[in-house]
Order: C-alpha cells, then sequence, then structure tokens
C-alpha cells in the first residue's frame, strides 16, 4: 500500500476534539494538501469547538468562526475580497459539518454553487448534529437513533443524497472521500484545488461520540462504509460526468458496518436487511449514472 | 454638478463616489432601485467593484462580512423583510467589527402587505450594534453615504444610513453630486487594521469565556459611544470640503421655543415648513430632527431642547406594547437630567399616510393645549 505523505501539517497539538474524531482527521488531510495559504472559514459545527478556546487555536491558518448557515456565502465574500485585491492563489475554504451543509446552510451553499464562486466548500459529514448532542439531520441515516429520533422513534427518513443535489448546480467538481483512505481523499483535495469555481468535497467522519461506538474503531467503520457500499467514494465533474473511485467487490455485508454501531443497536436483522437492500438500490442507481456519462 | 435623482439612485451614487469594492445585495421594494443601478454603474465599468447578487439578504450581509474581513470596503442594502432577516448577521458583523455601510429603505413590516414608509424595520435594530444615520433628503443621502464609511472606518462598527420609502426612495430632487477628487480627498482607501492574512494567521471568534466576552462587549460600547464625536466630526469635516453638513441633531427655530417637534427622516422637512407657519401664528415652536439615532446623542438633543417645557416626538413607527421608539429613547435620555419637559409621544403614519406640514401643525397644536400628555402614546391617525 502507498503511504500517504503530508505535506503540510496545519493541525497542531491542542485541537479538543473527542477521542476518535473523524472531523479532526479530515482536517489534518485537507489542510496538507492547501497548504498555508488558506483561509478558514467555519459556521457551527464541532469544529468551531475543535480549535479550542481563545486565544488558543490548533489552526495554523486564517479561521473566521462564522453563524450556522453562512459558510458559503462568507467564503465568496472573502474570495470577492482578495480577487479585488489581485490575490487569485489563495484557496477560500469554507469548512461546515452536515447540519450546516444539509440543512440551514443549504440555501446559502446553492447560491454560491449558482454563481460557481472560486471556493472549496467541505462538508465533514458524521450524520447528526454532534456538537449540540446529536440530534437527527437531514443526513441521518435510515434507521439511526438519536436524541431527537430515540430507538423507540429512529429516524424513518432516508439521507439526503447532497451530492446530486451540487452535481445538480453544475460546479465544476464534487467528491465523495473518506478518512479511512487518505490517499484517495488528499488526491481530490489536489484536484479541488487545482479547478476554479465551486469545489465540494463530501467528508465521511465517522463520530464515537454520536455513533455510539469505539474511539479505536473510527478509521475501521469509515473503511466499512466504503466497503459495503454504504458510503462510496466517487466524482463527479461538471454536474455531468461521473467517476468511481473504488469497487469494493464483492463488497462487505453492510451489518458489518452497522453492527459495531450503538445508534443502530435497537435494528433487528430484518430493519438491518432493509439498509442493505437501500444500499444495493443506491448503488446501482450510482453506476447507471456513470455508465451514462463516465469520466 | 447638480442632477435631479431619485433617493436610491443617490445612494448608488454615493457608493460608487465611496470606491466601493465588493457589493453583496439581493433586492427588495423600495431598495431595489440602488440594486439596479449600481449592477449599471458596475456594469458600465465606473465602478471597479465584485458585485454577488446573492440569493438573500442574510446572504447579502455575510457576504460582506467576509469581504469586509479580507480588507475589502463593502456595501449593502435592503429594507423592511429582508433587513429582519439580516438580523442574526447585523448583530454578528457588528460584533466582528466590520465597517460595512448598508442603505436600508425604511419600509413597513408585513402582516398585512405594505411597501409604504415606516421605521419600525430600521429600529427596532437598535441593540445590534450598528451605528444609524437617517436622513431627510436626497442631498443628504448621498453626502451621507460618503460620511458613512468615514464614520465606520474609524470606529471599526458597521453604518446604516437610513431613508423613507418612496419619500425619498422614489422622489426624484436636485443633489449636488460630490466630485470624485474632493471625495477620494476626504475618504482615503480602506486599509483594516486586521484582516484574514495568510502571512499573518489569526482566528476570528473563537469560542471566548465570560471575561473575554463581557470586555469585547464593552468595548464595543465605548467605541460605539464615541462614535457620537466621531459621527460629528466626519460631518463638519466634510463640510469643510463640500460646504454641507447637517449636525447630529439639526435644531430649527428652537430659541425661546413653548414645544419643540422631534422627528427625524423625511419628516424633518415637513416638520420645518409647519414650525414656519406656527410662528407665523404666533406659537412658538421649534423643530428638532435627530440624524444620529446609535449612538443616541443625548447630550445634543437635551442641548438643543434647552428649557423648553414640551417636547412632541413625532414617531413613523410603533414598538408594540411600548409606543413610538424616539419617545422612548428621548424620555431614557431626559430621565437623569434637571429640565426634563413633558413628552408627547405622538405616532402615526407607519405603513404610508402622508405626513403633511397640516397634520405636524395639528399634533403641534394638540400638545400645546395639553398641560401634559394624557396618554404615553398618542395616535394621529393620517389618511
Amino acid at each position: 500500500m502507498k503511504r500517504a505523505r503530508m505535506e503540510n501539517e496545519l493541525v497542531s497539538k491542542g485541537h479538543v476534539a473527542c477521542p476518535g474524531c473523524g472531523a479532526a482527521l479530515a482536517m489534518r488531510y485537507v489542510l496538507s494538501v492547501l497548504g498555508p495559504k488558506t483561509i478558514i472559514v467555519l459556521p457551527a459545527c464541532c469544529w468551531s469547538v475543535i480549535t479550542n478556546r481563545h486565544p488558543e487555536c490548533c489552526l495554523e491558518v486564517p479561521v473566521f468562526h462564522t453563524a450556522f448557515e453562512t459558510a458559503a456565502c462568507v467564503a465568496s465574500g472573502v474570495r470577492a475580497a482578495l480577487e479585488v485585491k489581485g490575490d487569485n492563489d489563495t484557496n477560500v475554504l469554507a469548512w461546515a459539518g452536515d447540519g450546516g451543509t444539509f440543512d440551514i446552510g443549504l440555501q446559502a451553499l446553492s447560491g454560491a454553487a449558482e454563481r460557481n464562486d472560486d471556493i472549496i466548500y467541505v462538508c465533514y459529514d458524521n450524520e447528526a448534529y454532534m456538537n449540540t448532542g446529536v440530534q437527527r439531520s437531514s443526513a441521518t441515516p435510515w434507521g439511526a437513533w438519536t436524541t431527537t429520533t430515540p430507538a423507540t422513534h429512529f429516524k424513518g427518513q432516508e439521507k439526503k443524497n447532497i451530492m446530486e443535489i451540487m452535481a445538480a448546480h453544475r460546479i465544476p467538481y464534487a467528491a465523495t472521500a473518506s478518512i479511512s483512505m487518505p490517499e484517495d481523499l488528499m488526491a481530490k483535495v489536489e484536484r479541488a484545488r487545482d479547478t476554479r469555481g465551486t469545489r465540494f468535497l463530501h467528508i465521511f467522519c465517522p463520530c464515537p461520540t454520536g455513533w455510539r461506538s469505539s474511539p479505536d474503531l473510527t478509521i475501521e467503520l469509515a473503511r466499512a462504509a466504503v466497503e459495503s457500499r454504504a458510503f462510496p467514494l466517487y466524482e463527479i465533474f461538471d454536474g455531468a460526468k461521473r467517476r468511481l473511485s473504488l469497487d469494493p467487490a464483492p463488497p462487505a455485508p453492510v451489518a458489518d458496518y452497522i453492527r459495531p454501531q450503538g445508534r443502530f443497536r435497537h435494528l433487528d436483522s430484518e430493519q438491518i436487511e432493509a439498509i442493505q437492500n437501500r444500499v444495493d438500490e443506491e448503488w446501482l442507481s450510482l453506476l447507471r449514472l456513470i455508465e451514462n456519462n463516465p469520466a | 454638478m447638480k442632477e435631479v435623482m431619485m433617493g436610491d439612485v443617490a445612494v448608488a451614487r454615493g457608493v460608487k463616489l465611496a470606491r466601493v469594492e465588493v457589493i453583496a445585495a439581493y433586492p427588495i421594494t423600495p431598495q431595489t432601485i440602488i440594486v439596479e443601478e449600481l449592477s449599471e454603474i458596475c456594469g458600465r465599468g465606473e465602478l471597479k467593484a465584485r458585485f454577488i447578487k446573492v440569493e438573500s439578504e442574510h446572504s447579502a450581509l455575510a457576504c460582506c462580512m467576509g469581504a469586509s474581513m479580507a480588507g475589502a470596503r463593502t456595501f449593502t442594502a435592503s429594507a423592511s423583510q429582508g433587513l429582519l432577516l439580516m438580523h442574526e448577521m447585523l448583530h454578528w458583523s457588528a460584533g466582528a467589527r466590520t465597517p460595512i455601510v448598508m442603505a436600508n429603505v425604511n419600509r413597513a413590516i408585513a402582516p398585512p402587505w405594505n411597501l409604504w414608509s415606516d421605521q419600525t424595520d430600521s429600529l427596532s435594530q437598535r441593540d445590534t450594534s450598528w451605528i444609524q444615520l437617517y436622513c431627510e433628503n436626497n442631498q443628504e443621502v448621498i453626502d451621507t453615504v460618503i460620511q458613512a464609511y468615514r464614520i465606520a472606518e474609524t470606529v471599526y462598527l458597521p453604518v446604516m444610513v437610513v431613508l423613507d420609502a418612496f419619500i425619498l426612495s422614489h422622489t426624484s430632487e436636485v443633489v449636488a453630486v460630490p466630485e470624485q477628487e474632493d471625495v477620494d480627498r476626504y475618504l482615503p482607501p480602506f486599509k483594516a487594521a486586521l484582516t484574514l492574512d495568510t502571512n499573518d494567521p489569526r482566528a476570528f471568534g473563537s469560542i471566548s469565556g465570560p471575561i473575554e466576552y463581557q470586555k469585547l462587549k464593552m468595548a464595543r460600547h465605548e467605541d460605539m459611544m464615541g462614535a457620537v464625536e466621531v459621527a460629528r466630526r466626519a460631518d463638519i469635516e466634510f463640510g469643510e470640503i463640500f460646504g454641507r453638513k447637517y449636525g447630529i441633531a439639526e435644531r430649527y427655530r428652537c430659541e425661546d421655543a413653548e414645544l419643540i417637534l422631534l422627528t427625524s427622516g423625511a419628516l424633518g422637512g415637513t416638520a420645518k415648513i409647519a414650525v414656519d407657519a406656527l410662528r407665523e401664528s404666533g406659537a412658538a415652536v421649534g423643530a428638532l430632527r435627530v440624524r444620529l439615532f446609535r449612538p443616541f446623542p443625548a447630550d445634543d438633543i437635551a442641548d438643543a431642547i434647552g428649557g423648553a417645557p414640551k417636547v412632541a416626538v413625532i414617531d413613523r413607527n410603533l414598538s408594540v406594547g411600548a409606543g413610538g421608539i424616539f419617545a422612548q429613547e428621548l424620555k431614557a435620555a431626559l430621565y437623569d437630567r434637571e429640565r426634563r419637559p413633558a413628552v408627547f409621544g405622538f405616532t402615526g403614519g407607519y405603513g404610508g399616510g402622508d405626513f403633511t406640514p397640516e397634520v405636524v401643525e395639528k399634533i403641534a397644536r394638540r400638545a400645546l393645549e395639553m398641560d401634559k400628555p394624557d396618554s404615553p402614546t398618542l395616535w394621529e391617525a393620517i389618511p
């Protein structure tokens, strides 16, 4: 296996993420590729706490904390100002969680994507409002327990397909990535960095605190999501051409991914089977999209 | 050079003269002419700004905040529901100390739908740490936009330039357009003290404890209070270059007045006409127009009122459950003073209604007839 090389280490010691936080790793990998000429716009999310309390900050690039729903539009403003000043090579990175992306920030993100503003938008997806104590978001998968979808009344809706929403905006580049596949993740960040316009990265980040999983399983769970096809890795170019990054064939059973997580503990084998069927269907429809317009 | 223009156009021309670098805005009646005019100005290349046509007012202000943090001079405009949608970002942009300038065209808040003048939209933002300046006419609009950048970039607080829906926004008046070289002399390019700079990386707005939070907020309050003098100086220095100044609370025939009519916005002009007629008929009435609402220039206002026994505030706004907002502010400002006139809190004309000089005279006569107000809020229905 090729070893991922970290070009830049811009997350210093002293972050305050929970043990086993997938989102903390995601930031390390992304900044390692983007480097020090990066400005981060950070809406309300786990990372607005992870940076640490004033006057400490574990990020060695400029950070602007902003309101929940404003990551994309503040980033657009930063980019506009840099353009006016003649700075075209600083990366402007909007870094939001799934709540700030799939839910409250979707309007601003849609606006920035429709204008094709020159920003990199990363959604680190831990599939619920984790910073506020594990409440369901529209990124929470069917069947999951959260504090607002208790086991007696677990989430009854499917996860929103954010990638296809972004594709519908015809942005130049969108990709999914997993912290368990750092080479692939960093190659995608590189591609995003070297593209202009709105670039969207959807990074899958297990959250031991919210998933009721063991902190030492974070990487394994992220890998199991990919290998079971529950979280497919692919890219979309110009909202049209698609490319699969990895074809886990034969796929691992979804149960391997589901069972170690406390948030799915209440599900019986029939319900897990239903998830398996849904994952299979989604995979097939993704393959069809890729076959119709391969990159 | 003198030109005939609507208030909204005056705003856009002021923005152009201020050499704004980033504009983000969303359309709402009666502000739309501002964004249309700026689109034309930018399209023709007369202003080298990046104009981001955002998908909401909330994003408009957030976008300006990002641009301001990255060192650009920024502008947005809104009204009514749009301003209310911005509310969260009004607090955030002021807390982030971004010197944004916004034009707000006072329009009534729904329901029911109503497009006409009502100051409740901007006045209900009084606790957001935005400086607010209310304009009487279109000349003052263009001049105040330019002054606003001077004030904002001195105190690092955003400034709202406020004008009445239709009465100013869509009414054509003769405006002396300042010369660009004079404006450049008055308003040097914006150089932000701290920016999002990769050569000097900093975190802005990180989670803070009670002490840091209180210190920051108190510092903002002190700077806001200091903005009275900053606004005064900005106006005086503007006068030295352009030959026009307005003060922060403008007095009109207040000497020996038995009654002072306290107004704001376009109503200030109407009040002057009413005062002339009242004086003509032998009534000792003066007018005081409050131009700077936040920070509230309490000393200036108390000084202007002097020994007048009565003040009639005419509020084209209403804080439901409390009364007219300028009346509340005035009463609070006078409470600790030795000379406390009777304050008559008249309210009306919100959601439109033609505040003619005759209506203002009628209000004055009502106040003159009473020893003291028979109700804390006196309604004057205006057709």
